[in-house]
């Protein structure tokens, strides 16, 4: 279906039921404002614990903007249905959430109301953040009143008519809106399991990126962690971990997570980077619950079992082009022996999703843009290829890797794939 | 005509004469020309010049060493005027400066100089290119050598004119002039004049108000070139029949090569040669690229047996503290004083931190009928060249060592390594010259490091405020491994019969190693240093720039913050309180005063300030800077927004070339103390690239810094290159303290600056 | 057979088609502008422009430059006739060891071609991958900010030749 037929369909479908909806939940009273931010909190164990569930929350991401002061907004979220600015959540009265009381709070986070009373989107996963507890809520709360207040006024939204009308979104929420706190597990399971479902579920959000989303912008009610799309990179559908080329184990996960990178597996990338690089600050014991719940997610044994990593061997007539440009390119870092490897122990191409999935985006994404420094600190960089490789280039050294590395068939349209992408990014 | 040569690629043929006399005239002709000097103590320094010749002790500068004024200056009868010193151009503008004194005191144009750096064929031994001593060690003697020709040259041209000699002037273009209108050249005045004799202890310098060259902001020679691809480089050399050569080093160190295929690799097109000699392994080919597909060939299939035992990272300094220690009681006072009100005690500690040359090292080396050439940006050619020919069995007159420029060193890095490569593949294909480039791998992952250090510290204040009591420790290895024998070149460990490296030796003080800049200048009443030397070396180490200082500096400009605190004084004040010395003063005041240093200002939530001060091994360079930071506690980052330094370097060659140094090295050292730290663990070295040692990146280069020059005309030149590595990490501590509250005492600074408010 | 055409010249190179740019300027056409510091896209001491985009050349392998013009700091100006971003480094004295500075010259050029005027905030960030270890970064900022100073501002967009990709940090190669 086009996207312009889509927006149409989606447009009506959100018009009925925000009219059904429009009488009861469309206005909201506002809470009253404070007059000034609450004093910071001297709670440390409080503020420890808000500190924490910040980091497992991914919140500094999306609510810093280009001027890079923590909390303050103005980044860009782009969604299917127009760009969304995140808001200023420091605790400056006039431009942030410095007027707002802990019940306002706590309403947004849970109903995804703002403190006047409009509906927030849900681009902001409140869907999510309505599993957390009133102890957390309570501690993000003193967390975000202790952080700097900084005057940055929001930026308006670029939303496509007419989703910019927000009291739609409360039909929005009848629908797919499921308040409170997690229903107990079908069966008895374990501490680690049960926290780790409640921070993946609960500020972790992460089924937000890795299910996909319907025509409405809503997780698809029966394709949990059946992977999405987002930000141009394809995201790895979370309930088939055991299908990786060597399958994953709590241990390589929560090294993934904190770390970013994975010995048998790959870096982080793309807009799971910025996750690793949160989580990494939050304690191990978080990382490692969130880790076991999720590989409960995908079936007890392996589909097919793993394939052998093994060396490249593909040289054949048509794939020499490729060849050529991997070794003056790629061989540098990827090649076996090359000291990425032997002294980085970073993981072996083929053992990565990158190359192995059916999808060829990941890996022209990877190409293109690379891993990018991140400041002065260290990073597991890449550098990027876009203007050093032409699309026919990134074609032919993309078909060299997947029949060296994965041993899959090959990827039938990455020519059109290379194009696409490159001319979807340059938007 | 531009004489000025940015690389010397043997352009000058050897003169046998000379380097004979070089070598070994000196000592005879100096005892007769000199008689009665008493013979000076020997002097150590970490720049290992030799050692005053008998009876030429009280010479300046390196004259001391090298007495012959032949040795220094020479004018052809063209008139071309060649100055030689023993230093090399390692990319701080030496070499202009070099040009600029000599231009100065023999009054010609700076482009008449042609100056030839250190050359084991042509120029004077003057140790290392290190420690800051190449202006006031071989500037002073260029200055005073340069002094002294021109008194000959006008003398002997006045005899040849039959007039007094201070009837004559210099005018412009290196013409003598006579009252009526007759002149000579410099070629022919020197006709008849023999240089090769012995400086006297005393010169007649240009008055320094009256200097025209010295002191003066003059272009670097050497800049026009490299912005513009000029070969101004050793990895810019082309020979004829150049091989391209890459060594295989060892995954981690005294690992022992089981097994390679070398024959397939000798196959590959393009390759000449591999070299495999127990160990060592290496191999050479007619063009770079597949020098490059062949060293990675040959690393896919080398088997090593590794069996290095490397400490644990975590535990790093619990293994030093533990190890055994030559103890070195590096100085005390003992005074009287008031008793000890309060007592403060406090430890640092600094991590394993490399070179991080931009560009890794390189060397070309020939060997042709029983003769080596070398050109190597090595800092020390005489030693190199001591250490080659026991390496290889040779005689040292038949090794030739030649300085080109590398990138930046900022120490012992790799550079003495790969000339050792470079000699021993060129002995392998005997008539090509050989290129080795080391990867960027070898280079971060074998080079030598800057030695992981501890110091503790404890001191004492009376009731009024003063520091009465001072106790300071430091372990810490050997700063100085530098070529001694055949052993300390890397390559040499990993031959057949291996060459073991000379057993660590500590420098003494004035200079010091890992103790350098322990003493404190301060007037405390008393106090004690006692450096813990330790001799065992789990991982490779040496010089890096600045040696001990930028660790001391670092813990004693620190707690003079803990202790002006706890005194309830301003920092500032607090330095000044202790402080006698005016020049030390002098660059405090300055610094405080260009900065707004206000000991009543207001502290802003996450900004601060923080001031340092020091003078480099309390012999050189003063300097004090102040910083302005800010500091982002959700994240950690620190974005300095400001820097204000004062520099005393004793009289300037060239005040933008101070300038140059010292904002380098602020720069430099604020990345060592925020973010750098070798990586390792129990088997190998970790770090191989800049994502595994990352530096400081133009996002996080401050924002503005000011650099305010002392000039002091006429007095001593104390060296600009290392003036700034001791304060400025200190002054960035001392800033984030200011701002979070947090006194930080572990090195790197930037990862433990996330808040966090676990108790 | 490999065809580059470099400042401007074409040359006809019998070399290995797997070679990074990198050699082939300095090994096969004598040109010591571009140098090696990494191999590895890290440091930036290799950049060259090709087709107007600054790029490594230590990872760009000569089959894949085609006809794109390739111009390294010898195309820009000589010792003695420098270019004015080259004379804006000469008069800031913006080189210590100098080592990186004829990549940080080509990264530069390449966002003043696009971008004459550029501010110093924007030129921080377009040269941030290219690394000085002496710390000259001031005076290079400073000659950049100089030479961006001095050139007229373009008028239109349309004749300036665009940087493909959303945002400079995506396409910094």
């Amino acid at each position: 279906m086009s996207s312009k037929k889509k927006i149409a369909w989606t447009a009506a479908a959100v018009v009925i039921a925000g009219a059904i909806a429009a009488c009861t939940y469309a206005w909201q009273p506002a809470i009253a404002p404070l007059a000034q931010a609450p004093a910071a909190s001297d709670d440390r164990a409080l503020l420890a614990m808000g500190a924490r569930l910040a980091e497992l929350g991914d919140c500094m991401h999306c609510h810093t903007g280009k001027s890079g002061k923590p909390y303050a907004g103005g980044a860009p979220l782009a969604t299917p249905f127009g760009t969304i600015y995140a808001t200023n959540i420091t605790p400056d009265v006039e431009t942030g959430i410095g007027g707002w009381t802990l019940e306002a709070f706590a309403r947004a986070l849970r109903k995804g109301v703002s403190r006047d009373g409009h509906l927030l989107y849900p681009a902001f996963p409140y869907p999510h953040f309505t599993r957390m507890s009133d102890e957390d809520i309570a501690a993000l709360y003193a967390y975000l009143m202790a952080r700097t207040p900084v005057h940055a006024p929001a930026v308006p939204n670029e939303l496509v008519f007419p989703l910019n009308f927000r009291p739609l979104v409360a039909g929005w929420n009848l629908l797919f809106l499921d308040e409170g706190p997690l229903p107990p597990p079908a069966q008895q399971q374990s501490d680690a399991w049960l926290r780790g479902r409640y921070l993946a579920e609960g500020p972790g959000h992460c089924a937000s990126c890795h299910t996909p989303m319907n025509a409405l912008g809503a997780e698809k009610r029966g394709e949990p962690y059946a992977g999405g799309l987002i930000d141009g990179w394809d995201v790895p559908p979370l309930n088939a971990l055991n299908q990786a080329r060597k399958p994953w184990t709590v241990d390589q996960l929560s090294a993934y997570l904190r770390t970013g990178v994975a010995s048998e597996h790959s870096a982080a990338s793309g807009p799971m980077r910025p996750v690793a690089h949160h989580l990494g600050n939050a304690p191990e014991s978080d990382v490692r619950a969130i880790a076991t719940y999720l590989l409960s997610l995908s079936p007890a044994a392996p589909a097919q079992p793993a394939a052998p990593a093994s060396a490249p061997a593909a040289d054949t007539q048509i794939l020499k082009p490729g060849k050529a440009l991997f070794d003056a390119s790629c061989a540098g870092c990827h090649a076996a022996a090359a000291p990425m490897r032997t002294l980085g122990e970073r993981p072996a191409l083929e053992l990565g999703s990158t190359l192995n999935t059916d999808s060829p985006r990941n890996a022209i994404q990877m190409v293109l843009n690379g891993n990018p420094w991140a400041g002065s600190s260290a990073a597991h960089y890449m550098p990027p290829f876009g203007s050093v490789l032409t699309d026919r280039q990134i074609v032919d050294v993309l078909a060299y890797a997947r029949a060296a590395y994965a041993q899959r068939p090959a990827w039938n349209d990455l020519p059109a794939a290379v194009a696409a992408i490159r001319k979807e990014n340059s938007k | 005509m531009n004489r000025h040569r940015d690389t010397a690629p043997a352009a000058e043929a050897v003169d046998h004469g000379r380097r004979r006399f070089l070598a070994t005239g000196s000592l005879t002709v100096s005892f007769a020309l000199v008689p009665g000097a008493a013979a000076l103590a020997q002097r150590q320094t970490e720049d290992a010049a030799p050692t005053a010749a008998a009876g030429a002790a009280r010479l300046p500068g390196n004259l001391s060493s090298t007495p012959l004024l032949d040795s220094w200056i020479r004018i052809d009868a063209d008139g071309a005027i060649t100055v030689y010193t023993g230093k090399a151009e390692l990319g701080t503008g030496i070499r202009t400066a070099f040009i600029q004194i000599a231009a100065e005191e023999l009054q010609v144009a700076p482009a008449a100089i042609s100056l030839v750096t250190a050359d084991t064929g042509l120029t004077p031994n003057e140790g290392y290119t290190a420690g800051s001593h190449s202006t006031a060690d071989s500037g002073t003697a260029i200055l005073n050598a340069a002094a002294q020709v021109r008194e000959l040259l006008l003398a002997s041209a006045a005899q040849k004119l039959g007039l007094e000699a201070g009837a004559l002037e210099i005018r412009d273009g290196g013409v003598i002039a006579a009252p009526d209108g007759r002149t000579l050249d410099f070629g022919q005045a020197v006709e008849g004049l023999d240089l090769h004799r012995n400086a006297q202890p005393a010169s007649r310098l240009v008055d320094p108000r009256r200097h025209k060259v010295i002191g003066t902001p003059m272009p670097r020679v050497d800049i026009p070139a490299k912005v513009a691809g000029g070969a101004s480089y050793v990895q810019d050399m082309r020979l004829p029949g150049m091989l391209h050569a890459r060594a295989v080093r060892a995954p981690s160190y005294g690992a022992r090569l089981v097994s390679v295929d070398a024959a397939s690799v000798e196959k590959l097109p393009g390759v000449v040669k591999v070299v495999r000699d127990g160990s060592y392994l290496a191999v050479a080919a007619e063009d770079e690229w597949q020098a490059i597909r062949a060293m990675r060939a040959l690393t896919a299939s080398a088997v090593w047996e590794e069996t290095a035992v490397l400490p644990t990272p975590d535990t790093i300094y619990d293994t030093l503290l533990k190890l055994p220690a030559r103890e070195i009681h590096v100085g005390e006072r003992h005074g009287p004083a008031d008793p000890a009100a309060r007592t403060l005690h406090a430890r640092f500690t600094k991590p394993y931190l490399a070179h991080g040359s931009i560009g890794p090292s390189c060397a070309v080396a020939h060997m042709e009928e029983g003769k080596l050439t070398v050109w190597t940006h090595a800092q020390g050619v005489f030693p190199l060249r001591g250490g080659l020919a026991e390496m290889l069995g040779m005689k040292p007159a038949d090794i030739r060592c030649i300085h080109v420029p590398g990138a930046g060193c900022y120490g012992h890095n790799a550079a003495d390594d790969v000339a050792a490569d470079a000699a021993l593949i060129a002995r392998a294909v005997p008539g090509r010259p050989v290129r080795v480039q080391w990867m960027r791998e070898q280079e971060h992952n074998c080079e030598p490091y800057g030695p992981a250090m501890i110091t503790d510290v404890k001191a004492s204040l009376d009731a009024s405020g003063r520091v009465v009591d001072w106790q300071y420790e430091i372990w810490s290895n050997s700063h100085n491994q530098r070529i001694d024998n055949a052993g300390r070149l890397m390559p040499s460990n990993y031959l057949s019969t291996p060459f073991t490296p000379a057993p660590p030796k500590p420098i003494p003080m004035p200079e010091g190693g890992g103790d350098r800049n322990s003493l404190p200048l301060y007037n405390f009443a008393n106090f004690n240093v006692q450096h813990h030397f330790l001799p065992d070396m789990p991982i490779r180490v040496s010089a890096h720039r600045g040696l001990g200082a930028f660790m001391n500096v670092f813990s004693i400009e620190s707690f003079m913050d803990e202790l002006a605190e706890a005194a309830g004084a301003d920092p500032v004040e607090f330095r000044l309180r202790h402080l006698d010395d005016p020049r030390a003063r002098d660059v405090i005041e300055l610094t405080a005063k260009e900065f707004g240093w206000d000991p009543r200002r207001r502290r802003a939530p996450n900004r601060g300030v923080g001031f340092s001060f020091a003078q480099y091994k309390n012999l050189m360079s003063y300097m004090a800077i102040a910083v302005e930071l800010e500091v982002v506690p959700e994240t950690g980052d620190v974005h300095i927004e400001r820097v204000v330094a004062s520099v005393d370097t004793g009289q300037i060659v060239n005040p933008d070339g101070v300038r140059n140094q010292i904002e380098g090295g602020i720069i430099q050292s604020a990345s060592w103390a925020l973010y750098e730290q070798v990586r390792y663990d129990e088997t190998r070295i970790r770090t191989y690239d800049w994502s595994t040692y990352p530096i400081m990146r133009f996002s996080d280069v401050p924002l503005k810094i000011d650099v305010h020059l002392i000039d002091r005309p006429g007095a001593p030149f104390l060296g600009a290159g290392e003036a700034a590595q001791g304060p400025t990490p200190a002054a960035i501590g001392n800033a984030i303290a200011d701002a979070t509250g947090r006194r930080l005492r572990d090195l790197p600074l930037a990862p433990r600056l996330r808040e966090s408010y676990e108790a | 057979m490999v065809t580059l055409t470099v400042n401007g010249v074409k040359h006809d190179l019998d070399i290995d088609p797997s070679m990074p740019l990198l050699y082939a300027l300095r090994n096969h056409l004598q040109l010591n502008g571009a140098k090696y510091g990494c191999g590895l896209g890290q440091c930036g001491a290799c950049t060259v422009i090709i087709d107007g985009k600054p790029v490594f050349s230590c990872l760009t392998p000569v089959s894949s430059v085609g006809s794109r013009p390739v111009r390294t700091v010898e195309g820009l100006g000589t010792p003695q006739q420098p270019s004015p971003l080259q004379q804006a480094f000469i008069d800031k004295q913006a080189a210590q060891c100098g080592y990186c500075i004829a990549g940080m010259i080509m990264r530069a050029q390449a966002l003043l071609d696009e971008r004459p005027g550029a501010t110093e905030a924007e030129i921080r960030e377009h040269m941030q991958p290219n690394l000085c270890r002496c710390g000259t970064h001031m005076r290079i900022v400073s000659a950049i900010v100089a030479a961006s100073q001095a050139l007229p501002k373009r008028q239109a967009d349309n004749d300036a030749p665009a940087l493909a990709g959303a945002s400079r940090q995506e396409n910094q190669a």
